[in-house]
């Protein structure tokens, strides 16, 4: 990542207490961890889109997403004060170290499997950094206030193409419908608060998921009902990426985006 | 579906405001829409432009390449259609 740190300048102390900071570094990499996957995810499309135009739009959403990662991984290395880098944070951590929910880590599949986990992923991101802007942490608040931009473009994207997808030929319907089938069940895992979230809730740090994912479902539901899509009514969910808890996917795409530091430690161009 | 079935849009981006809109491009999409977001991902994605239109080709008619002769040389002895052929008179203000 061997781009300008655009971070701002920040107090070399920070206010919180060790416990809460500590607590605040996890979740920090959490989001991190999370950007990080899906950028890494989209970027597999690099060349393989199914037309130029959508090739580099998924290439821009995934320069975008791994920004905002390179921006909570500085400040998780910040709030951690170990010396950790945020190269270190992102490279040289195993897959049970990274706290993304699993939605972000499924594989591509067809571009309707990828416009519907981005666009599920997308709502969340649009409703989560719109509080996180407006939050305490200043560090954040900065944070948020750019991706959140950035955000509102990719869940304009998606949605448009979910769109395109349930209201389109049937074909795409089915490639959509069976996306769904499979993807559905991650989706609640964004906003089920784990031990930590609830703990940063209750110091004000994190927002209220219930009032993120009332936000979400209302917006998904506008969508999926131009997509004449019904919304699943199953309530299967399976978390547990947050906890460190992975499918087998993550392994190896941990394989391929941490090769080179792996097999040349410290490496740099 | 491939490329070939989506219609060829031309591309036109305002590189700031009060410039006019310049072609830039072209690009496939399956309506307006989709053309302006495709636009937006291909054509500005370093800081282009803060406007797009979109128009789709075929909307587009042009002059035939083959009359070029007649319809342009005409114009190349007539300088005098130049407002900077004549001279203003010094008592002329505000030219």
């Amino acid at each position: 990542m061997a781009l300008p740190d655009l971070s701002p300048a920040h107090g070399a102390t920070l206010p919180y207490p060790a416990g809460l900071r500590h607590q605040l570094f996890q979740y920090v990499v959490q989001l991190a961890d999370t950007s990080l996957i899906l950028a890494h995810r989209l970027s597999e499309w690099c060349g393989h889109g199914p037309i130029l135009e959508q090739d580099l739009a998924l290439a821009n959403i995934a320069l975008d997403l791994l920004g905002e990662a390179r921006s909570y991984y500085q400040y998780a290395a910040e709030l951690e004060g170990q010396g950790r880098t945020e190269d270190d944070l992102a490279y040289l951590r195993t897959a049970v170290e990274y706290r993304n929910p699993l939605l972000v880590e499924q594989p591509n599949g067809d571009f309707a499997h990828t416009v519907l986990r981005q666009f599920l992923f997308d709502v969340f991101h649009y409703e989560l950094l719109s509080c996180l802007k407006a939050g305490p942490d200043e560090r954040l608040a900065a944070i948020a206030e750019k991706a959140l931009k950035e955000a509102a473009y990719h869940r304009k994207w998606s949605a448009e193409w979910v769109i395109r997808f349930g209201d389109g030929t049937v074909e795409s319907r089915q490639r959509l419908e069976k996306a769904l089938r499979t993807l559905w069940r991650y989706a609640a895992e964004l906003t089920a608060p784990t031990e930590l979230e609830l703990g940063l809730q209750a110091a004000g740090l994190v927002p209220d998921y219930a009032a993120v994912q009332a936000q979400a479902a209302a917006y998904v539901a506008h969508v999926f009902g131009e997509a004449t899509l019904p919304v699943p009514t199953g309530a299967f969910a399976q978390p547990g990426g947050k906890l460190g808890r992975h499918s087998e996917h993550l392994g190896y795409l941990l394989a391929e985006l941490q090769y080179v530091q792996r097999t040349y430690p410290g490496l740099t161009w | 579906m491939t490329n070939s079935e989506w219609p060829l849009w031309e591309v036109f981006i305002r590189s700031k405001q009060g410039l006019d809109h310049k072609h830039v491009g072209s690009l496939h999409a399956a309506d307006a829409a989709m053309a302006v977001q495709n636009a937006r991902d291909v054509y500005t994605r370093r800081l282009e432009g803060v406007s797009i239109w979109v128009v789709e080709s075929r909307h587009i008619h042009a002059s035939n390449p083959d009359e070029a002769t007649e319809f342009f040389d005409p114009a190349a002895d007539k300088v005098y259609r130049h407002p900077t052929f004549y001279d203003v008179p010094d008592s002329i203000k505000h030219m």
